[in-house]
């Protein structure tokens, strides 16, 4: 039990440290390897898909205790609120305050782990040792299994990053902006290289466990050797609509990087205002609904077998904000279409609009067996008006000429919407701005 | 003939029974399946005379009894005649391909009524609360109770999650149904509880509804994003629940006040010895 001092001590410094986390999106808890408490020493598990055990009125899922270790910082970021030109009150944690508190949420089932993140203090490697701090005390003292994400920082040593490797399930680096000139503008401390050097550091340790491992389970009638315990993902986040790249910019370098570093996931975050705004930044956010087109985007990079170069090409650089990126992709390929669903591959399924990879398989598994029809694809919870004009199914051959009319797009863009007859949300400042709201909902 | 099937609303009774009826071809149109729990107990249920003679044992996929096995948890009466229709046909009637197909409207029926229970089970695990109640003499242990009201029958399904997880505490959660409890050793069930049962607060809840306020951004209202995801119903049993509608209310004030506050000049670089060799050496040796 906290005396009332220490506890309000402590709930000023919660309010400050994780207002000042607020700005990373992250917020996965699966991919971590499986481990569980039943052997009656500490707490927690992992493994398999993350809960999210709360959601916010900003629509975000709250899975993991988001704090800085301290929000003082000797960087200048532009974008971020806890940059040293900012006067915003500043706190620090000590790890044992961090640790208590991630124990004592995560007994209440408030949440699934923590999340770690620091502003640069005296140096890269002192910050990243205090870090580590906290997840040694977690791991090594309480036993703790639940999940750890460590933010690192990428002129951190290498030694540092392996050993936060080590207690962490995932680590991440902030590439921040797409290149190094915006960085120059916006992050000045930052370096594009550094960052990319150390994610490709972390990629080879990763790799190295995942090898490790696997030998370990070939040998099957010597004793298991352990294998060497190393975070099993590393993730990246970039901020959006805060300098003037093209979406066209930020995929292909998201796109490097899942290729290169085999990041397992890349964060887009959305400029928004925030409270000590700085003089380089733009007044106006970028509108939600480009953050969402960017993951739609990405999800078509990783999981559809789509190409940047074929979602955005040349001559246009930005994502459509009015359609989804499989849809405008269609639209400029039509001579694809139509693609008859009994017969066409897996590969060429992915790329009809408004059918996902689950629907996909649905398909594959059940067109073994029977020929698909309009009612079997409704029954798969299917959203038929926008598969109908790219598709053939048994009973269904789709109007060529619609498929062919320059009005098709015209057939896709959101009809006149009802406003959101939400008596606690504030008004949107236009009805286009609330249009944007809306669509921009995941 | 029409059996009547009466059993208790549980998957291990569904099983039992429609084995049972299964092992002398009894078509899923002359069953009568009835929820015990539901009806008087003066409905006791007559042996039944069968009109085939026993088979060997039918074997099915495990894919079947992990869908069956939610399905029984699920409240719709339909429930346990479906499912005994899609095991006849599965396995008497000969589909043996029928779970890979999921446009088959059996199929259809019994996979929308898993993946409720599914996300029950899943909702169960992100929202049950768990409240310190004390500390057991004997070895330490802390000692947690939780009130949660899933929407279906769900305790037994969901309470292994919980094992594995706090397996180092003492822990009960109580549910209108059936409770869960795991005492450092063993899982065990009882029978449903009250609300009143289970203590309304923790002393941690403000500090939990502190880091929920903090998290918040209001410069990103998205109010039905969050009730997809967590649905009103789920309210009463979330201590953050309570201050939503603060939050949401006051959003748009604090968002005007960042937008009208003037902008900060930019500080220069303090004299500092790291931040003096990022300039000198902007790249990693």
């Amino acid at each position: 039990m906290h005396c009332s001092v220490e506890l309000m001590e402590l709930t000023r410094k919660l309010e400050i440290l994780a207002d000042a986390a607020k700005y990373d999106a992250s917020c996965a808890s699966s991919g971590a390897a499986r481990k569980d408490s039943r052997d009656g020493k500490g707490i927690g598990s992992t493994g398999g898909m993350g809960i999210c055990h709360s959601y916010t009125p900003d629509g975000r899922c709250v899975s993991l205790l988001k704090v800085l270790l301290t929000n003082a910082c000797l960087y200048d970021c532009h974008y971020c609120i806890n940059r040293r030109s900012s006067n915003v009150q500043r706190a620090r944690f000590t790890p044992e305050e961090v640790v208590q508190l991630t124990l004592d949420f995560y007994k209440r089932n408030y949440i699934e782990g923590l999340f770690l993140s620091s502003g640069i203090v005296r140096s890269a490697d002192y910050t990243m040792e205090q870090v580590i701090e906290v997840a040694r005390q977690l791991r090594e003292v309480h036993h703790f299994r639940g999940y750890i994400h460590l933010k690192t920082i990428p002129e951190a040593s290498q030694a540092l990053i392996d050993k936060a490797g080590r207690y962490a399930d995932r680590i991440s680096i902030n590439i921040e902006l797409p290149s190094q000139q915006s960085l120059d503008r916006l992050a000045p401390e930052k370096n594009l290289t550094n960052t990319k050097q150390a994610m490709h550091g972390i990629r080879e340790r990763i790799d190295e466990n995942l090898a490790a491992k696997k030998e370990s389970r070939q040998i099957v009638n010597r004793p298991r050797v352990k294998a060497p315990v190393f975070a099993t993902g590393q993730s990246t986040q970039m901020i959006v609509g805060a300098d003037d790249s093209s979406d066209a910019l930020v995929l292909h370098r998201a796109d490097e990087l899942y290729r290169d570093c085999r990041l397992r996931r890349v964060y887009y975050s959305g400029f928004s205002p925030i409270p000590e705004p700085s003089v380089l930044l733009p007044i106006k956010p970028p509108p939600l609904v480009r953050e969402h087109r960017l993951y739609q985007a990405d999800w078509l990079l990783r999981f559809y077998g789509f190409d940047v170069g074929e979602l955005l090409p040349k001559e246009d650089p930005n994502l459509d904000l009015d359609l989804d990126p499989k849809l405008a992709w269609a639209l400029r390929n039509r001579a694809v279409f139509p693609v008859d669903i009994n017969r066409a591959s897996q590969e060429l399924l992915w790329r009809i609009p408004g059918l996902g990879t689950v629907n996909v398989a649905r398909i594959l598994a059940a067109r073994r067996w029977s020929r698909l029809t309009l009612a079997d694809l409704q029954r798969m919870r299917v959203n038929l008006k926008k598969v109908q004009p790219f598709i053939i199914a048994a009973d269904h051959r789709p109007r060529i000429a619609l498929l062919e009319s320059p009005n098709l797009r015209q057939h896709f863009l959101p009809g006149p919407r009802q406003l959101e007859l939400n008596f606690t949300a504030p008004p949107p400042t236009t009805p286009a701005d609330a249009a944007m709201a809306l669509s921009g909902q995941i | 003939m029409t059996h009547a099937a009466q059993i208790q609303p549980t998957f291990e009774a569904w099983r039992a029974k429609a084995r049972e009826l299964l092992r002398h071809g009894v078509s899923p149109e002359n069953v009568d399946w009835v929820d015990a729990s539901q009806t008087a107990s003066l409905l006791t249920e007559e042996p039944t005379e069968y009109q085939i003679a026993p088979n060997a044992s039918v074997k099915v996929p495990a894919e079947f009894l992990r869908l069956a096995a939610n399905v029984c948890a699920h409240t719709d009466e339909r429930r346990f005649a479906i499912l005994y229709r899609l095991l006849h046909r599965l396995t008497l009637g000969g589909e043996k391909h029928l779970l890979g197909m999921p446009s088959d409207r059996d199929v259809h029926q019994c996979n929308m009524w898993a993946k409720a229970v599914s996300r029950d089970i899943h909702k169960m695990h992100a929202f049950v609360r768990f409240r310190l109640v004390g500390v057991n003499e004997q070895n330490g242990r802390e000692q947690f109770v939780a009130w949660f009201e899933p929407e279906y029958r769900i305790t037994r399904l969901a309470a292994p999650f919980f094992e594995k997880r706090f397996a180092g505490m003492e822990w009960s959660i109580l549910t209108p149904d059936e409770c869960a409890s795991w005492d450092g050793e063993k899982l065990s069930f009882m029978p449903g509880m009250s609300r009143h049962d289970a203590p309304a607060a923790d002393a941690h809840d403000d500090l939990w509804r502190t880091y929920y306020r903090s998290i918040f951004n209001p410069a990103r209202l998205k109010v039905q994003a969050m009730q997809s995801e967590m649905p009103m119903k789920y309210w009463k049993n979330l201590p953050e629940a309570e201050i939503i509608h603060d939050l949401i209310a006051s959003s748009e004030k604090r968002v005007r006040t960042m937008i009208a506050t003037p902008e900060r000049p930019v500080k220069p670089a303090l004299d500092n010895a790291y931040l003096k060799s990022l300039r000198q050496k902007p790249q990693k040796s």
